[in-house]
Parts: structure tokens; sequence; C-alpha cells
């Protein structure tokens, strides 16, 4: 059985989004949860949130940034195309409960992940205030999207080509400045990004939950690759996550496991990119 | 007469190549060593075997050169011939109870299984048994290890409906992310499983069970009745200072990378594994020989098995590690790890390790290693698998109503039949004994398989 890519859409230059034929994982499908895919036979799999999923249809939504060989080749990927392997839901479900005032920030492709969360939360009713920030106004996404669940959304880009000139964090700092009573934040991004938005909320004491993406295989807790060191403890993110008290997380060594074999997936990727050149010349 | 040698490629060789090690027996080598075979009245051999293979009645049939007779004999009782007879620990099994072990050498039980398994294959026709009687009712199995295809099998063979889920993108649970190629071709695996697909299993594939559809959910769904054999996939660690560097893997990550992704062949397949010059490899059985030895294809320099008992103790297949020290495999008894030291960027830089001296026995019946004091030393490295064991992986049994579990994580399942808590759920394998073997795990799917049929036929 292979799952098939009903719908495709190009976010920003290197932002897609592909619609998956896979019923019954979107029968099951919760925020915060996601998959593991795995294109074709010599691939590798890789985890992605379920940015969306339509139960009726029986189709999930993945949103991902083109970083590498694997992303990439997702991105090469048409409507009608299949992906071999294509298994969820992963991960524990958000605990979404209805709270005052809850903050969802997103940074970069962590706006994907984070909009199925905000969803949930506004559902529940409660009172959802969301920051998305982004580079440049070329790579931020979903802004309707976000637009559409938040009773406030705030948008940043670092240069101030749109939106309040600044990081997701001097926006989150300047509500907190302006008194507003906070119950949760939930902070979904680069690292660097979830650490500076955790050293911020901890001074306040604001409880933060933060998604962490380590390198993930089988999702099921097998292999141990994806653990993180939370309050100390050793933590499997794949099952005992994805989702974090945030001001426990060890970040630096986070950070640091993820670049584990940044030297082979520089080989892979160029090997690719010089692959596809040879293919677009014949 | 002796045992005949097994061919094996040579060690020089084989430790730059993922091609299988034990090249099988020849034709005139398989008659030989089954003309040794005394054709006991009372067979001590088959004790040793979980699955009771009638041994000296295969083995009369290659004696005189009827090998498919003899494959065709030894499949009444054992679906994974080509399987067993190369990863049984057959010396303390079948043919530790050998009466020629008594005065000379035990019948090379497990190599003339291997053959004749092979042998089938290699005359292309491998025969499938006609299923008499279809019962129409279904069985769900969880996890396609051995233990679950055994049980799939055998009730398949007894007209049922039977379908597997399996979690991974590929059936075999250990024999396919466990066990290396050049231990256990990958090939043999799947034509292993293909014979059970042909019997009319249906096996789904990236299916977590626990996640995509509870166990309770299977059975409101249709299935009668359910065999948990979802393994024992939780790897251990040490909790020593260090375990989360870059360079430390699980031997369940490490093996997965290169047998299940076939990082060996990267860049050709997407999956990298990083291996430095000097790995160090924690624990004695044979998921520590098997990272050990393929760290060593990978192309380290220096590979260390660290464990903290003697050579004596070592859980792992006795043919294994002397492959391994063949292979040039630098052995650290009586040597425990107490931290592995990382440098600035987080990667393994060196190993702490104690020595140890053996004490008086444990529970497990061998002797417990004490530390020595102020014997720490450090030797340089940069790699490190964590091989001590593994654990059983909550995420079935705690998704499940009512199910007992034991205070360790391991499904409670009565010895004889399988059955657990609740009457309609069977389980066997690594997931309720811890793990152990694979032909264990194959003889609790065989009994299973009866106790299923058993349940289902008084019900109706
Ligand atoms: C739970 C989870 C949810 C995620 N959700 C999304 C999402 O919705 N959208 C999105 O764009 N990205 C998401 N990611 C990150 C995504 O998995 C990686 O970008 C992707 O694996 C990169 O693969 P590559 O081959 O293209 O790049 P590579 O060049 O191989 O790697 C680039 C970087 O991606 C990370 N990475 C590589 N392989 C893996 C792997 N097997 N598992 C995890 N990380 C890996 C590494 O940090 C690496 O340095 C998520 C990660 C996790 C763990
Ligand atoms: C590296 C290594 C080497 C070994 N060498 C030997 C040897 O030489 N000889 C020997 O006899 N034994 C050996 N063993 C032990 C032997 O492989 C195991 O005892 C045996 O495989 C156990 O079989 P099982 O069917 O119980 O479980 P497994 O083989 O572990 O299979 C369980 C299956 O269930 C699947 N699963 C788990 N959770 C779920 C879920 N939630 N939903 C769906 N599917 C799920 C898993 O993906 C897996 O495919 C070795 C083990 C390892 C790890
Ligand atoms: S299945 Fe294993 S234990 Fe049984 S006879 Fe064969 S090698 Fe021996
Ligand atoms: S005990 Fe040894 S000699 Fe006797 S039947 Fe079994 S294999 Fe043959
Ligand atoms: S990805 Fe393997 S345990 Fe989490």
């Amino acid at each position: 059985m292979a799952y098939k890519i009903m719908e495709k859409e190009e976010l920003s230059s290197d932002v897609k989004l592909l619609k998956v034929k896979a019923p019954l994982v979107a029968k099951k499908a919760l925020a915060g949860q996601f998959i593991i895919l795995r294109i074709d036979e010599s691939g590798e799999r890789i985890p992605l949130t379920m940015a969306q999923t339509d139960k009726e249809q029986g189709l999930v939504t993945i949103i991902f940034q083109e970083v590498g060989k694997t992303t990439n080749q997702l991105g090469a990927l048409e409507i009608g195309d299949e992906i071999l392997d294509f298994v969820g839901p992963l991960g524990k479900p958000t605990h979404v409960e209805h709270l005052g005032t809850v903050i969802c920030v997103g940074g970069g492709i962590g706006v994907a992940p984070i909009y199925p969360i905000a969803s949930a939360f506004h559902k529940k009713g409660s009172n959802l205030i969301s920051i998305i920030g982004a580079r440049t106004k070329k790579l931020l996404i979903l802004e309707k999207e976000m637009k559409e669940i938040s009773d406030q959304l705030y948008v940043t880009t670092d240069d101030g080509s749109y939106g309040f000139h600044g990081f997701v964090t001097e926006m989150l700092q300047k509500l907190i400045d302006d008194g507003l009573t906070i119950d949760m934040v939930m902070a979904i991004g680069p690292v660097p990004m979830m650490q500076a938005v955790c050293k911020l909320t901890k001074s306040y004491n604001l409880k933060t939950m933060v998604s962490l993406n380590p390198i993930m295989i089988d999702g099921t807790g097998m292999c141990g690759g994806c653990r993180v060191s939370v309050g100390g403890k050793t933590q499997f993110a794949c099952v005992d996550g994805p989702e974090f008290d945030g001001h426990l997380v060890d970040f630096v060594e986070l950070r640091k496991r993820q670049g584990t074999f940044r030297n082979q997936e520089n080989k892979s990727t160029k090997k690719y990119d010089q692959e596809c050149r040879l293919k677009s010349k014949l | 007469m002796v045992r005949q040698e097994m061919p094996t490629q040579p060690a020089a060789e084989r430790v730059k190549n993922f091609n299988e090690v034990a090249l099988g027996y020849t034709s005139e080598q398989a008659v030989t060593e089954a003309k040794r075979c005394l054709q006991c009245k009372k067979p001590r051999c088959m004790k040793g075997c979980p699955v009771e293979i009638d041994i000296p009645g295969f083995i009369a049939k290659i004696a005189k050169e009827d090998f498919l007779g003899a494959i065709k004999h030894i499949k009444q009782k054992n679906s994974l011939p080509a399987i067993c007879g190369r990863v049984c620990p057959q010396e303390t099994q079948c043919e530790q109870l050998c009466v020629l072990g008594k005065k000379s050498e035990p019948i090379a039980i497990g190599r003339l299984e291997r053959f004749v398994a092979d042998y089938e294959v290699q005359q292309g026709n491998i025969e499938i048994p006609k299923i008499t009687s279809r019962l129409n009712k279904k069985v769900a199995v969880v996890g396609s290890g051995p233990s679950g295809l055994t049980v799939a099998s055998d009730l398949a063979k007894l007209g049922y409906n039977v379908t597997v889920f399996e979690a991974l993108h590929k059936s075999g649970g250990v024999l396919s992310y466990g066990i290396p190629e050049f231990r256990l071709p990958k090939s043999i695996v799947d034509r292993e499983v293909e014979y059970i697909q042909k019997l009319g299993v249906e096996i789904r594939k990236n299916f977590v069970v626990g996640r995509l559809m509870t166990v309770d959910e299977l059975l409101d769904d249709s299935y009668k009745a359910i065999y948990l054999a979802n393994g024992a996939g939780l790897p251990k660690f040490l909790n020593i200072p260090g375990e989360n560097l870059i360079g430390v893997y699980s031997a369940n990550e490490f093996l997965t990378r290169v047998n299940l992704m076939k990082a060996y062949l990267f860049p050709d397949h997407d999956t990298p594994v990083k291996i430095g010059k000097r790995v160090a490899v924690f624990g004695g059985g044979n998921v520590a020989m098997d990272s050990a030895r393929v760290a060593k294809r990978l192309g380290a320099e220096e590979v260390y098995i660290v464990y903290r008992r003697s050579k004596e103790e070592m859980p792992a297949r006795k043919e294994e590690s002397e492959h391994a020290e063949e292979e040039g495999i630098i052995f650290k008894f009586l040597t425990n790890p107490v931290e592995i030291i990382g440098d600035e960027e987080g990667k393994v830089a060196a190993l702490k390790s104690i020595a140890m001296e053996l004490g008086e026995p444990d529970e497990s019946g061998r002797r417990r290693p004490i530390p020595i004091k102020d014997s720490e030393f450090v030797i340089e490295m940069d790699t490190v698998v964590v091989a001590i064991g593994q654990g059983a992986n909550p995420l079935v049994g705690s998704t499940t109503k009512n199910l007992k579990i034991s205070d360790r994580g391991y499904i409670i399942a009565d010895e004889e039949e399988g059955q657990t808590s609740r009457k309609e759920i069977f389980a066997g394998g690594d997931i309720v004994t811890g793990a152990a073997t694979v032909i264990s795990a194959m003889g609790a799917g065989r009994k299973a398989a009866i106790g299923i049929d058993k349940y289902l036929k008084n019900r109706s």
C-alpha cells in the first residue's frame, strides 16, 4: 500500500505543502502528533508534523522546509506520485484544555506544527494569541490560516520587511510588559528560538511547552536515537514527547545532537543535487 | 568421525564486506555429517529444541540424500528453518543434548537444518501446503518478528484468517532490523516472510498498534483473538555520565541504521551512520557481538567489547564470539564503563572504565562482578555502542485495558498457551520473557497457536 499525493502547494520558495491520502492515519490524528515517512526503497525515515487532517477525505497535510536530501526529494514529488511508507500518528498528542489565555509562538517552519495545536486551543474556547515570525516576508507561512483561528495575531520579521520588525521573543516581551495574564505559552520553531522563548518566560515563571525535533528513526521508542534531556532525565522524544516543559529542556545538548550527521547530510544533499542537474540536462 | 567444519569467508576478507560469513555445507559435507548421527531411539537432542523438530528423522533423510524430504519434515514443525539453522544458539539447545557431545562432538544439527532449507530454495520450487479448511475467523497478530510469524503461519494452516500488524516498514522484527546481513542475509528473511504470506497471511506494515489502533479497537473491529508479539524493543542505557554525547548509540539505533536502513550503502541509501576510529561496545551478548562486527566492517580501526564479567559468562552464541575474535575485535573482560568523556563539541572523546572481579553467584547463577577500588582507567574513544539489553516497550501494554503487566513491564501470559489476563488476548516471545532467542519466541508462537485455536473452538 503506497500513499498518494492528492494536493500540492508552494507556500514559499522552499516550503511546500502536500496532502497525502492516508485515511486511517487521518482518522486517528490529534494535535501535536506527527508521522514518519520514507519516500522510496533507499530512502531515509523522516518525521513531519501533521499540519492538518481531513478525516472525511482521508487526507493528511504535511508542510516542510526543503533543507536536505529527503525534504528536497519530497518537494519534487507531484500530485499523483506515491510515498512508499507513511506511518502515524506518532507521539503524544498535545494536552489541550480550556485555558484563559494561550500564546502560540511559531518561528519559521515551526508555524506549520503550531497551527494544529493553536486550532485545538481555539476550539476549546481559550483566548488564543499567536505570534508568528520569519526571517523575511517571503518566508512567512500560514498567516491567513493562523489569523482565522487566533483572537489576536502578531507577525514579526527579522528584517522588518513585514509586520513587527524583530524577533518573536521581542513581541512576546511586549505582550508580557503590557500586563497580559498568560496561562501558557506554546513555542515551536528552530531550537535557538525555542530556547530564547524559554529563557524569557522562565524569568516570569510562565508555563511554556515546546515541541522538540531531534533526529528520529523508528518513532516508536525502539532506537533511542531521539533522546533528549528534560529535567536531567533522558526521555525519548518520539514516545515521551515531542512536547515537553520548555523550562526543563537541555537545548544545548539537543542542538549538538541534531548536528550528529552534518557531514554525511551535506554529502547526501550534494549527490542529490548533482543527480538532479544531470537529469535536467538529459 | 569428526564433525564437519563449516566453510567460512576468511576473516581478513569478510571484515571488508557485509556478505555472509558462514558459507554453508556442501551436499557431501551434509551427508557425511548426517551419517554420524546414531539415530537414537530416545533422541535427547529433541528435548533441546523448543519447537520439537524430529531431528533424527530429518537427519536420516539427509543421510539418504533425500534433501527435499528432509526439509519437508522440518517444516512440519518449523516454518523458519533457514533462519534457525543460522541463528539458534545450538550449543545450549539441541546440540548441547546430543549424546555424541559427551564423548566427542555433537551432530551439527543447525548446519544441517540450514543446508536443507537453502537446498530447497536453490531447487526453486518451495512447496506451499494446501490449506484444507477455511474457518472464516479473524485473528490479529501484533509484530512480525519470529514469534508473530510463527503463530500466523500455524493459524493460517489451521484455516484462520490472519492479519499481522507491523510498526516498521519491513517484516521480520529483530531478524530484519537487528541481526546483521553477514549473519542472516535479509533475502532469507524476505523469503521466509513470503512463504508465510503465501499461506494467506496478510501483513500490514506501517501500523503501530497502540497509536493507529489499540488492541481493544482491533478486537472490536472483527478480530476474535489477538496475539501480542511486539518484542522487547526498548533500549537500555547504563545511566552513566556522557551517554547522550554525539557518537553514543544504543545498539538498536546503530543496528537499525545499518541493517534496516542499509547505512552501510550510504550515500546510495539515504540513512547515514557515523563511525570513528575507536569504538567501544558495552555488553557481552549477541547484540554486542553484532554491533562490534558491524563497526569493524564500517571501517573502525579498533573495536572493543567492554564486558563486566569474564569470557565464561558471556551470553553470546559461541560461534559469534569466536568469529568476532577472528575478526580482530578486542575483548576487555571484567571491565565496567563508568563515564563517557566528551570534547567541547559534545562528541565522545574517551571512555573511563573500572576493573571488576567476580564475587558470589547472583540470581542469574553467574558470578556477580564487583568493582575493584581505585582501578579506573581511561581509553581514547570516539564511538560508543550500548548493547546491554532491551526492556519492554510499553506502547502496546499500556494502551490495552486490563492487561496484566509485570513489574518490569513484560506482559504476563500463561506459559503453556500464552493466554493473558484477558482470555481473548495471547502473548509470547520477548515481550513476555524479556530478550531471549529466536527459537524460544517461535516456540511461544507455536504453543499460542494451539491455545488460540482451542479458545476459539470452545467459544463457538
Ligand atoms: C517530531 C518532529 C516533527 C517535525 N516536523 C516538521 C515539519 O512539520 N516540517 C518540517 O519542515 N520539518 C519538521 N521536522 C524536521 C524534519 O524532520 C527535518 O527537517 C528532515 O528530517 C530533514 O531531512 P533532510 O534529509 O531533508 O535533511 P538533512 O540534510 O538530512 O538534515 C537536515 C537537518 O534535519 C535534521 N534531520 C535529519 N534527519 C532527520 C531525521 N531522520 N529526523 C529528524 N530530524 C532529522 C537534522 O537536524 C539535520 O541536521 C520535524 C522533526 C521532528 C522530530
Ligand atoms: C542484534 C540482535 C542479535 C540477536 N541474535 C540472536 C541470535 O543469534 N540467535 C537468537 O536465537 N536470538 C538472537 N537475538 C534475539 C532474538 O532476535 C529475539 O529474541 C527474537 O527476535 C524475539 O522475537 P519476537 O517475535 O518476540 O520479537 P521481535 O523480533 O522483537 O519482533 C517484534 C516486532 O513487533 C513490532 N512491534 C513492536 N511494537 C509494535 C506495535 N506497537 N505495533 C506493531 N508492531 C510492533 C516490531 O517492530 C518488531 O517487528 C538477537 C537479538 C538482537 C537484537
Ligand atoms: S530449530 Fe534451533 S534448536 Fe531446534 S533443531 Fe533447529 S537449530 Fe536446533
Ligand atoms: S542425540 Fe545426537 S546422535 Fe542422537 S539422534 Fe539426536 S542428533 Fe542424532
Ligand atoms: S525515534 Fe527511535 S526511539 Fe524515538
